[in-house]
């Protein structure tokens, strides 16, 4: 019997609802430990994240004003795709060096932070607003509003964390960009399409694979990048990215693995705002 | 008999100056450990009246060496004292000074508006008692700490360095000290080298409290100072207010230190008026929004849109009312624009009206006399600026407004969100629904619908983009004192 | 350019009036306000126990306030019911004090039209240049806007050339917003000055109203050229509150509107007031209550 010639596909980027190639035209391959290729992916350039950023900001201005439900029915959604394409992403895992198991298991806790994080969209605000009793004639309340378009810089191969990251971002209605190194890469561009058959706004996710450090550098320099958020970083990134990300003043998280608190990750990314208006005949 | 008549009806008020006795003394020290020292290398700083140019005091100068010497003390204030103390007691601690400084309301008051030229009838209504009723508000916190963070384990960072501007400094004290004392913190702060009287009465009444040794620590001196505060590896949380230019060096200097920081910086804010607005109670909104404290506020409204349909009518009010407004000595109770804080900043401020008038642009100010001594500047207002000119985009920190119209309330977000700052805004309609929907699409941490620049302990303050991070006030204020973690 | 009426936020008008209150006046701005506020008084009685014996003596209080200082200027008019027009007429004729007379049923304003341009005819014939009206409560409320500017324009004839003073009875207007829609009524149909209430419900004049009013006036100038008269009434007391009121005048209308010809105080108890802080002020020495004569 002769052996069939596999159809190999090269895994591409997810920018503005959409999967385009890099605009670089550079691809990277994911190779298994005996040195074979195993998949291939697009390797994002700068430009790439700055056109993802433009379209970014379009998105987040529509999902933040959808309503918190439908924010929680769309990441619900997306729990439901991942948990449909398990197998496709648990053997991406695999690729990325995990023995079957644990892919399997990453990829069921990853469903179920999907399905965690869907039922804060509506909440999250409830436990962090206040009625503030001021002592003049003022009715003055504090609700928190997303931050914007924020940089999610994975580097590490923790698939559940990566997901995490992404809902918590989306959760709380910002637009999330995700930078993802070659260890989550292939597994990081199927949530593309997980993403893409959600209903979210175009643009609102974006998944760049490639460089994490050139660029989390350009995500860090980009003026228009509100928040990042980074995971496993280099703590020399982490301190680069820290300096130009001051220029301006954008709101930083850096987690390295260890449990956090859902709420706090949700908030880490939502700017308060208070709310004054007098009472009077 | 005519002539007195004559006096009330044309003439200015007559003088009516504050004259509660205020002890300022000829040099302070550093105050650490419970006790004034001086300087390690005894530098001092010289600390004018801006009122009048007088000389008014000389401060300490802290070092490097000062700088350790405080957060040494507030280490060990805080392993061997405070944070031993149970909440309870810390709250009894605060809720002294609270009254203390509402005993010594009139004193701290004069000494503010002697100190930053601000007036009178502002530091005592509005500077002292928000101070008093920070520290009355934080005081009932400190042993309710757990209620706050339901469902965590919290305790404090250790020790706090703060840093604090020139144009409220007791009430940016109280805002900076309060929580952080509640939480169970010690500090070291550092107010600004213009305005490090009310700091040092404060550390007197500190001592008079009988707060332990090295809680609290009050070093005066420049931005070297502030520099080696926020910078000290001895400090485990930095709070800053001040310029944005200084928050960003800040939160670059912190990078790889994993240093916590919360910073409050500087704003932009506009003031949407809508046809429908009650138009009076508006005026005098924007009055307070950009001449309150000369308009030395982060969130002052320094940028006015007006909708086109009621754009004449009420510039016709406004400045109709700027003609009322009374400036001069600071310490004459009628006075309502006091002195521009400090030369560099009247420098500042005199740049960018120069530039608004070679560019062309309707600079119109109030015909008020401007003495001949001291830094001043009129209540001005800069009609149909164009977006672009830097007096539109860059915050002057003065009693300067930039005048817009708009014809849309989509046109007038937009104009409004078109700044990198984000600390405030305002929104006058009668409208109940477009205050919602402005309301929300105005990117600021405080807006203000019907009313401006109104502040209260128990409402967070703090801004979204390049005006910080963090809030202060209320119980979101605690948030930045503590560190969180699982229980159990 | 002009808009009619804007919203008022009462809050944002409380915040304000607590700016008058603020402004501290001493010395010789003190001096001038008080010999001003009581060139300005309406000095009032408007009692059932009337009588032209208490007439008399208020018209003698209103043409020399004080004898122990005999340079104080006289008020500005005395104001009674219309049964004592006459008393008052006679006693202060040539003395430069002014007879006001309430008129059209006040304090209710229950009556039928007739009688109340009737009441009006008589009050001028009797010897009152000055008429202070009450607005139709009723008619108003219901919205019969006309109606209530009918009855101003009806009065203001019958007034001749007697000054009308519309009292449109504040405290029963129920918003701040109804105040200026009552101003405007008021001053468009006539009216030379608007005044704030009868005295005999309460609140009666407050700062809030009395600013709303003004800046109706100073509207209604800008509109017009025409410069109409405020009269707040009853609630006023104290010098101090007096003064207050000549500030917020000062600031809102500007130094025109300081004349007895454009503000006028309806009280009664603020001119011993008024009196006590002027010999203070003259001799340095708190006066006894009894000091000065009550009427």
């Amino acid at each position: 019997m002769a052996q069939r010639l596999t159809v190999n596909k090269t895994y591409k980027l997810f920018i503005g609802g959409k999967f385009p190639r890099s605009e670089s035209g550079h691809t990277a391959m994911v190779m298994s430990k005996n040195g074979r290729p195993l998949a291939a992916y697009c390797k994002a350039s700068r430009k790439d994240l700055r056109d993802a950023v433009a379209l970014a900001s379009g998105g987040q201005a529509k999902w933040s004003s959808q309503s918190p439900y439908l924010r929680g029915q769309i990441l619900y959604r997306a729990a439901e795709m991942l948990e449909g394409g398990a197998a496709q992403v648990a053997s991406a895992l695999q690729w990325h060096g995990m023995s079957p198991l644990p892919a399997r298991r990453a990829v069921e806790a990853a469903v179920d932070t999907l399905v965690h994080f869907a039922g804060w969209t509506d909440k999250f605000q409830q436990l962090s607003s206040s009625v503030n009793p001021v002592a003049s004639p003022h009715f003055v309340f504090t609700v928190p509003e997303p931050c914007g378009v924020v940089a999610q810089i994975h580097a590490d191969r923790d698939f559940e964390g990566l997901v995490s990251g992404m809902a918590r971002l989306l959760c709380g209605g910002n637009a999330c960009i995700s930078i993802v190194g070659e260890r989550l890469a292939i597994a990081a561009s199927i949530l593309g399409e997980i993403w893409h058959t959600s209903d979210l706004p175009a643009g609102t996710m974006a998944i760049l694979t490639g460089e994490v450090r050139e660029l989390a550098m350009a995500a860090a320099t980009h003026r228009a990048v509100d928040g990042i958020l980074g995971q496993s970083l280099d703590p020399e990134v982490e301190k680069q990215i820290q300096e130009a990300a001051a220029e301006t003043v954008k709101r930083l998280s850096f987690q390295s693995g260890g449990r956090t608190d859902p709420l706090e990750d949700v908030l880490a990314f939502q700017d308060l705002k208070t709310t004054w208006h007098p009472v009077g005949w | 008999m005519k002539e007195a008549i004559e006096v009330f009806k044309t003439g200015v008020y007559a003088p009516a100056p504050e004259r509660t006795p205020v002890h300022v003394a000829a040099r302070y020290g550093l105050f650490i450990d419970g006790a004034f020292h001086e300087a390690e290398a005894g530098g001092s700083r010289p600390v004018e009246n801006p009122a009048t140019g007088e000389r008014l005091t000389e401060t300490a100068e802290a070092g490097e060496a000062d700088v350790d010497k405080a957060v040494g003390a507030a280490r060990r204030a805080f392993e061997k004292r405070w944070s031993r103390l149970p909440g309870k007691e810390r709250g009894k601690y605060l809720y002294r000074l609270a009254r203390l400084i509402q005993e010594r309301s009139r004193e701290l008051a004069v000494l503010e508006s002697l100190d930053t030229g601000k007036p009178i009838r502002e530091s005592r209504d509005v500077d002292v008692p928000l101070a008093a009723a920070h520290f009355f508000y934080y005081a009932g916190w400190a042993d309710k700490i757990g209620h706050a963070f339901a469902g965590r384990a919290v305790r404090p960072y250790g020790v706090a360095g703060q840093v604090i501007p020139w144009n409220f400094p007791l009430l940016m004290a109280a805002w900076k000290m309060a929580p952080a004392l509640a939480c169970g913190n010690t500090l070291v702060l550092k107010p600004a080298e213009f305005t490090p009287l009310t700091a040092m009465a404060l550390a007197g009444l500190v001592q008079e409290a009988g707060f332990p040794e090295g809680v609290i620590n009050i070093i005066t001196g420049g931005g070297e100072a502030g520099a080696a505060l926020v910078g000290h590896p001895g400090v485990d949380k930095v709070a800053f207010t001040g310029s944005t230019a200084v928050g960003k060096a800040i939160q670059r200097g912190l990078a790889g230190t994993g240093k916590p920081y919360t910073l409050e910086l500087g704003g932009k804010a506009a003031h949407l008026i809508f046809e429908d607005a009650a138009l009076d109670e508006a005026v005098e909104g924007v009055v307070n929004g950009i001449f309150f404290n000369q308009g030395h506020v982060c969130c002052a409204g320094s940028r006015l849109l007006v909708q086109e349909g009621i754009y004449p009518d009420f510039m016709r009010r406004l400045e109709h009312r700027i003609g009322t407004l009374v400036m001069g000595d600071p310490l004459d109770k009628n006075t309502d624009i006091g002195a521009i804080n400090n030369a560099p900043q009247m420098e500042r401020i005199s740049c960018y009206l120069a530039e608004a008038r070679e560019q062309g642009l309707d600079v119109w100010q109030g015909g008020q006399a401007v003495p001949e001594r001291g830094y001043w500047c009129r209540p001005t207002v800069v009609r149909d600026a164009p977006m672009s000119a830097r007096i539109v985009r860059e915050e002057v920190f003065g009693p300067v407004l930039a005048v817009q119209t708009f014809r849309t309330a989509e046109e007038a977000v937009e104009k409004a969100n078109n700044t990198r700052y984000g600390l405030s805004g305002g929104v006058w309609t009668d409208k109940g629904s477009r205050i919602f929907k402005v309301g929300s699409a105005i990117r600021a941490g405080v807006l203000w619908a019907n009313t401006f620049n109104k502040f209260d302990p128990t409402a967070p303050f703090g801004g979204f983009k390049e005006s910080g991070i963090g809030r202060e006030g209320g119980w979101h204020g605690l948030q930045c004192w503590v560190r969180t973690s699982a229980k159990g | 350019m002009e808009r009619a009426a804007y919203p008022i936020d009462s809050v944002g008008v409380a915040e304000r009036t607590k700016r008058f209150q603020a402004r501290s006046i001493k010395a010789e701005s003190k001096a001038g306000g008080l010999l001003l506020a009581l060139t300005m008084l309406d000095l009032t009685t408007l009692e059932g126990a009337d009588t032209p014996g208490k007439v008399r003596q208020l018209c003698g209080k209103a043409m020399t306030p004080d004898p122990a200082d005999p340079g104080l200027p006289r008020v500005a008019a005395v104001c009674v019911y219309p049964s004592m027009v006459r008393t008052a007429a006679r006693m202060l004729a040539g003395s430069g004090v002014g007879v006001a007379s309430v008129a059209t049923a006040f304090p209710s304003g229950q009556s039928r039209l007739k009688e109340k341009v009737e009441e009006v005819r008589f009050c001028v014939e009797e010897g009152a240049g000055e008429i202070d009206m009450v607005i139709n409560r009723g008619a108003f409320h219901a919205g019969e806007m006309e109606r209530v500017a009918e009855e101003i324009r009806l009065v203001k004839a019958a007034c001749g050339e007697a000054h009308l003073k519309v009292i449109l009875e504040t405290g029963e207007l129920g918003s701040l917003e109804r105040v200026r829609e009552a101003s405007d009524l008021a001053m468009e149909a006539g009216a030379d000055f608007i005044k704030t209430s009868t005295g005999k419900i309460s609140p009666a004049a407050t700062l809030e109203v009395t600013l709303v009013m003004l800046e109706a006036i100073r509207d209604h100038y800008w509109r017009t050229g025409r410069r109409i008269g405020m009269k707040p009434a009853g609630g006023i007391r104290t010098a101090k509150q007096a003064l207050h009121y000549l500030v917020m005048v000062r600031e809102v209308l500007g130094p025109e509107w300081l004349c007895p010809e454009l503000f006028r105080f309806g009280a009664s108890s603020l001119m011993n007031d008024i009196l006590m802080q002027l010999r203070k002020m003259r001799t340095g020495c708190y006066s006894h209550p009894d000091d000065l004569s009550k009427e």
